[in-house]
């Protein structure tokens, strides 16, 4: 194994990284309010993929141009989800909790198979093809593409939580919800808003990945157990963490992968994440 | 004594059901109820008794069919031994992830557990030995012999082992709520730390309950390796086998006796129903239903159909579910 393998799948792994974070930043507000785990995130992922496919497909439009109505589309999936379903368990028993969403993802996953087949679709000249060089190093321009919006829609997340008044009374009831309201917050707003943005995550995400990934009903799975790892890794509910985690994610898949056999790439992350939930369960950077 | 003969009833009735269905497809159906009746009955004990959410029951599923099945292959024994073996195998892995698993709590604990499936799932496939990505075939035998559990001249045998296997998974069920271990179990799940006050060793308390769950989950791997005479990684040891298992439990009603039965007898129709329906073709209409039922059972009576049983006959008893979870102020520590 050369050098130039080593780093060109460090680079990949790295800009991977990017996006993980972004859908993983999604999943840790919304546990981070509320302690809900929302199972149902890669399929969110996944309709938004299949929005920017069908956007593309049907009206020619790029994903990177849909991408601001996508994920637009995905807050209020995420409101309506929040006003629809988590809000009547949140004092449930924890099993209402986990199944409720697990029920809402197998319900989407199959509403996708249903209406569209199982089909493996791509979309074809996108805006950003080809790729660059560098020194005998090759990077794919929509993963680059990808990769820099994820970041810079990860850093408009980050302006957002810690700049904006909003963002801040998201923070505080995230600490304490108790105290929040008597501070004059409207907690319920607050939720429902965690889930609108939680879901755009995944709607940038989404239209980001269409251009170079599949699309395909299940293609949400495996992108939802990446953030879990994701999420843990950057511990539960902190949301600037997660950019470090999604890219250490990124790094040991492409590495284990790589390094060990790729079949088993998947394997190590998930054992990264019992590592991690048993050693360090705070994760690596405790709480924000 | 109305409930004793109400119960004999119901059991001849059963014992008697392969006289009158007798169309192959018809008694399929019945077969899948009580295979998946009693794998939830099996999940229940853990999650329902128990608390602990386990979403990679389909490891001890899988590890059933695969040791019974290794064994026919290379060793030539007989399945049943096989089963035995299975069951042993999965008691001794499952005692093996709870050490460290069961430090871990709520989504923690849910979330390790699917990550544990993909990782023995992931493994499984590359194995070539046991037949890695493949799958294994077991071979055909003629004629029909109990020794080799192979049935393929009727299906009734198998819908009666099926039924035996519910019934020894019930009636586990059953010890378990009146003993002593089995209020272990439900206080464990209702508080844990109340729990441990009181003396009760929680860590041993929830590895009893695997142990018990995954020894009866890999009985059923045995029957269904024996019953499709075909496995591989993706039928018995995937995601969605696990989560089908408690998609039973939940629809019937998690932490009650019968809701298992119940979820089944609604869930495997529909499935091979829409499947007839429909011609199958990747359809997933079972699995839409399925996934609008689970959220509507969770959202307006996560005690599921067996508590709207119970309320429709305005029976007082409790629902056997978790208390709700005490408004938390903080965060939960996993």
């Amino acid at each position: 194994m050369t050098a130039e393998i080593l780093l060109q799948s460090v680079i990949s792994g790295i800009l991977m990284g990017f996006v993980y974070a972004l859908i993983a930043a999604g999943l840790s507000l919304i546990f981070g309010l509320m302690e809900i785990v929302n199972f149902a995130h890669g399929e969110f992922l996944m309709l938004a993929m299949f929005g920017a496919f069908w956007g593309w497909a049907l009206w020619s439009v790029d994903p990177l141009l849909s991408l601001p109505l996508t994920t637009l589309a995905l807050f209020v999936l995420g409101v309506l989800t929040y006003k629809g379903i988590i809000r009547w368990i949140l004092g449930g028993p924890m099993l209402a909790q986990i199944f409720a969403t697990f029920g809402l993802a197998i319900f989407l996953r199959s509403a996708a198979q249903f209406l569209f087949g199982v089909d493996f679709r791509l979309i074809q000249n996108p805006w950003v093809q080809g790729r660059i060089s560098l020194g005998g190093l090759f990077i794919g321009l929509p993963q680059l593409t990808a990769s820099a919006a994820a970041l810079a829609a990860f850093a408009g997340l980050y302006w957002f939580l810690r700049r904006t008044e909003t963002g801040l009374a998201l923070q505080a009831t995230a600490q304490d919800r108790q105290a929040a309201a008597l501070m004059g917050i409207n907690t319920e707003r607050m939720f429902a808003l965690g889930w609108g943005i939680g879901s755009a995550c995944v709607g940038v995400a989404g239209s980001l990945l269409a251009i170079f990934f599949y699309v395909f009903p299940d293609v949400g799975a495996t992108f939802a157990l990446l953030a879990y790892v994701t999420v843990a890794l950057g511990g539960f509910g902190n949301v600037p963490a997660t950019l470090l985690a999604g890219v250490i994610v990124g790094l040991v898949e492409v590495l284990g992968g790589m390094l060990i056999a790729p079949a088993f790439k998947y394997a190590i992350v998930f054992l990264l994440y019992l590592l991690v939930v048993l050693i360090r369960p705070q994760g690596l950077f405790g709480k924000f | 004594m109305a409930k004793w003969i109400t119960g004999g009833l119901a059991l001849l009735v059963l014992l008697a059901l392969p006289a009158l269905v007798t169309r192959p497809h018809h008694r399929h159906v019945l077969i899948m109820i009580f295979l998946y009746a009693m794998l939830a009955t099996a999940w229940n004990i853990l999650a329902g008794y128990c608390g602990q959410i386990s979403l990679g029951h389909a490891i001890f599923f899988g590890l059933g069919a695969y040791t019974s099945t290794t064994l026919v292959k290379q060793a030539a024994l007989s399945p049943w031994i096989g089963m035995a073996a299975g069951a042993v195998v999965a008691v001794v892995v499952s005692q093996a992830i709870g050490f460290p698993v069961f430090r871990l709590r709520g989504h923690y604990f849910a979330i390790a557990t699917i990550a544990l499936g993909e990782i023995v799932q992931t493994l499984l496939i590359n194995w070539d030995w046991i037949g890695g990505a493949r799958g294994v075939f077991i071979p055909i035998r003629r004629p029909d012999s109990f020794v080799h559990f192979q049935f393929n001249e009727s299906k009734q045998n198998y819908y009666y082992i099926a039924l035996a296997m519910f019934a020894l998974a019930l009636l586990v069920t059953r010890l378990l709520e009146r003993s002593r271990a089995g209020y272990y179990f439900r206080a464990i799940r209702e508080d844990q730390e109340a729990a441990a006050s009181l003396g009760i060793n929680v860590a041993r308390s929830k590895q009893l309950a695997m142990a018990i769950s995954a020894g009866l989950t890999a009985l059923g791997g045995t029957f269904y390796a024996q019953y499709i005479l075909f496995i591989d990684p993706e039928s018995v040891l995937s995601l969605s086998l696990s989560i089908l298992i408690c998609l039973v439990a939940v629809l019937g009603g998690v932490g009650t006796l019968w809701g298992p039965l119940l979820g089944a007898a609604v869930l495997v129709p529909l499935s091979e129903g829409t499947r007839v329906l429909l011609g199958g073709g990747g359809k997933a209409l079972d699995l839409l239903i399925y996934g609008g039922l689970i959220v509507l059972i969770s959202v307006a009576q996560p005690g599921g159909l067996m508590a709207l049983l119970r309320r429709a006959r305005g029976d007082a008893h409790q629902l056997g579910l978790g208390a709700p979870s005490r408004p938390r102020l903080g965060h939960d520590k996993p």
